[in-house]
């Protein structure tokens, strides 16, 4: 019997690692598509490094500036030289800093995390409840509110939204600040943080909502909702448990394609409320035509993707036992 | 001692500005220990008929607009919803024509049976779990430990059914609804199911209100049998002599269309003409003569009531003219 144990789960690692392996060569594959199309639409366009085109550079300040940085090769070659030293592990130095570009980034990443995570957590918590809460009461008055609101979380401009947030809760009413991260007070930290996460979860929550309830809506018309029912199941029961548990796996699912979009989002959202994650790194970046550091950022941010997609894909498989993941 | 008893049920659903009523003024009853057949083909009502007794037409938008459903002398019309929710699975189970989808796919099948068992019993958890891999035994699944924690994809179809069944069986109902159970089995499973509900149901000592559209099942399983059409009771009398002499004649045509195996291989199997009309083109008169051979013009205006014959009951104006012709075959 012991044999037989020891025997099977080896068979299992082995499965798991052959999978693991596969997903991390897929990863490669990608992460080096999305570096060339972000090397090359990057060099598309005009100016250079800051450094390089302050107003008053004369023009042999900049030949010299070119030919240090080596931007007078081509983007090919270029190309070549980055992809060279990423595979090494080097990500280079920020062309308007002089810092490596790996340390500025996880300077930033910390507080991206904050706001995306949290953004996440709340869309997801609130959405899955909204959702049912929709489902259960459909074309009522509770589904109706729900639905509306959802329409205008999506179809409303986040930049806009945010500006109309700021003027009503910092300007008028004076109770949330419009810019910063807060002291180290935690009260403080959860009124800057409001606003970014309310604008931020209008592009995630509605999705959530709507997953939510039209996979609800399918799944208690279902023949076992009718035998829970049949035996004697509490209400409750039968829609939080039976129900839920069975409308959930497309929802997580569809939780893969919000964390690119949280991440997209934060570039918007942290740029107008002065929060100094990732998204306003990235924007500083390609202003400055900070080349390494919009290379670095880039491919930090496909990873996270990656893994967090494969968090995702675990996930499903165990909320599933009808899916396997590997 | 009649264990449950149908008044002039009627059953109606509101479908936007449409009100269907699948279900009119069915009156039946069932003794202890008898199973009673509900046949009829699609749409005649059967199904319905048994949520509702279970009251779980009301989850499902219709309502039981008329007539009285009691249980041991009970009304079930008016206990609460708690009350009804408590006596599901305890008093009266079901089993379902779908064990393809009546099991929850994400539910192991041995929790799902702990779930029913905890639901009316006191048994803690190691009790119950007990309970369900004896009861997982009792329906012929081999290997019920293994069992115990695989989820319905791991399972075949005559599986899922036998699982269904002990679910429903967990807590001694004394009434067991059964909807087309064998209906998406194959015939050698279908048969090792109804053996299997017979044999419960002798020893448990319940009854058994079996839904099919089968005759060759009803014949197998019944005591008695009661036909549907269009959502109410045509003939309603004991097996034996409903297959020798069958005064309706929709139970005539039912009869006529089961394939006879030592019979005469050249005759054509004999079948209805047309379907159930819809809710909205009804007919005047009784709801059968469209597509009855013996209709008359009585037929045609004045819907025929339950009339008893003997300790039979049949709803036709011309059952006497039925009588005189006999059912192709022996059937029994």
């Amino acid at each position: 019997m012991k044999h037989s144990l020891s025997f099977s789960t080896i068979g299992e690692m082995t499965i798991m690692g052959q999978f693991l392996v596969k997903r991390f060569f897929q990863s490669l594959v990608l992460i080096l598509i999305v570096s060339i199309i972000t090397f090359f639409i990057m060099n598309l366009a005009p100016g250079g490094p800051s450094s390089m085109m302050r107003m008053d550079a004369t023009a042999e300040e900049r030949a010299a500036i070119a030919e240090q940085l080596g931007l007078n090769e081509p983007v090919i070659v270029r190309y070549k030289d980055w992809l060279l030293s990423a595979l090494g592990g080097d990500l280079g130095t920020s062309l308007s800093s002089g810092q490596p570009v790996i340390e500025r980034i996880m300077e930033r990443f910390p507080y991206t995390f904050q706001l995306t995570a949290i953004t996440l957590i709340i869309s997801v918590v609130v959405g899955v409840i909204l959702g049912v809460i929709s489902a259960m009461n459909r074309n009522k008055w509770q589904d109706n509110l729900i639905n509306f609101g959802s329409v205008v979380g999506l179809s409303v401009p986040s930049f806009w939204m945010a500006i109309m947030f700021i003027l009503l809760f910092s300007v008028e009413l004076q109770w949330l600040p419009s810019s910063g991260v807060g002291d180290s007070s935690l009260v403080d930290k959860a009124k800057s943080m409001a606003m970014p996460v309310i604008i931020l979860a209008t592009s995630t929550l509605p999705t959530i909502v709507r997953f939510t309830r039209s996979s609800m809506l399918e799944v208690i018309n279902q023949n076992f909702i009718r035998t829970a029912r049949s035996k004697g199941a509490r209400e409750k029961t039968v829609v939080y448990f039976h129900a839920l548990k069975n409308a959930l796996i497309p929802v997580v699912s569809i939780i893969g394609v919000l964390i690119p979009r949280l991440l997209g989002g934060a570039v918007i959202v942290e740029t107008v409320f002065g929060w100094p994650g990732m998204g306003r790194l990235i924007v500083e970046a390609s202003q400055g035509r900070d080349y390494n550091l919009v290379m670095g950022v880039t491919v930090f941010v496909t990873v996270l993707v990656i893994v967090s997609n494969f968090i995702v894909d675990i996930i499903y498989s165990k909320l599933d036992p009808r899916v396997k993941a590997y | 001692m009649k264990l449950l008893e149908l008044t002039d049920v009627t059953i109606q659903f509101q479908r936007d500005e449409q009100t269907i009523i699948p279900v009119e003024g069915v009156s039946f009853d069932v003794k202890e220990g008898e199973t009673v057949c509900l046949v009829g083909e699609s749409g005649s009502g059967k199904s319905v008929t048994s949520l509702g007794v279970m009251r779980l037409v009301e989850f499902e938008g219709g309502t039981i607009s008329a007539g009285d459903i009691k249980y041991q002398g009970e009304s079930l019309l008016t206990k609460s919803k708690e009350e009804m929710r408590e006596m599901r699975g305890k008093d009266i189970a079901m089993i379902f024509q779908e064990p393809m989808t009546a099991l929850n796919p994400v539910v192991s099948i041995g929790d799902q049976i702990v779930e029913a068992i905890s639901l009316h019993t006191e048994l803690n958890k190691a009790e119950a779990k007990e309970r369900a891999i004896k009861l997982l035994g009792s329906v012929g699944i081999s290997e019920a430990k293994r069992r115990f924690g695989q989820y319905p994809h791991e399972l075949s179809g005559g599986m899922r059914q036998r699982v269904v069944i002990a679910m429903a069986l967990s807590c001694d109902p004394k009434l067991l609804i059964a909807d087309e159970p064998t209906t998406a089995l194959d015939v050698t499973i279908e048969a090792q199911i109804l053996a299997l509900l017979e044999n419960l149901k002798k020893e448990m000592n319940m009854s058994i209100v079996f839904i099919t559209h089968d005759m060759g099942v009803a014949a197998e399983i019944a005591d008695r049998i009661i036909v549907m059409y269009a959502g109410k009771i045509v003939e309603d009398g004991d097996v034996y002599e409903m297959f020798d002499d069958p005064l309706h004649p929709y139970t005539l045509g039912l009869l006529g269309s089961i394939p006879d195996v030592n019979g005469d291989r050249s005759k054509p199997l004999l079948s209805i003409p047309g379907a159930i009309p819809a809710q909205s083109d009804m007919p005047r008169g009784c709801r059968f003569n469209p597509r009855c051979a013996f209709a008359t013009q009585q037929c045609l205006e004045q819907e025929p009531p339950l009339l008893a014959v003997g300790n039979r009951k049949v709803a036709c104006w011309n059952y006497e003219d039925v009588q005189k012709a006999k059912p192709t075959g022996e059937v029994i």
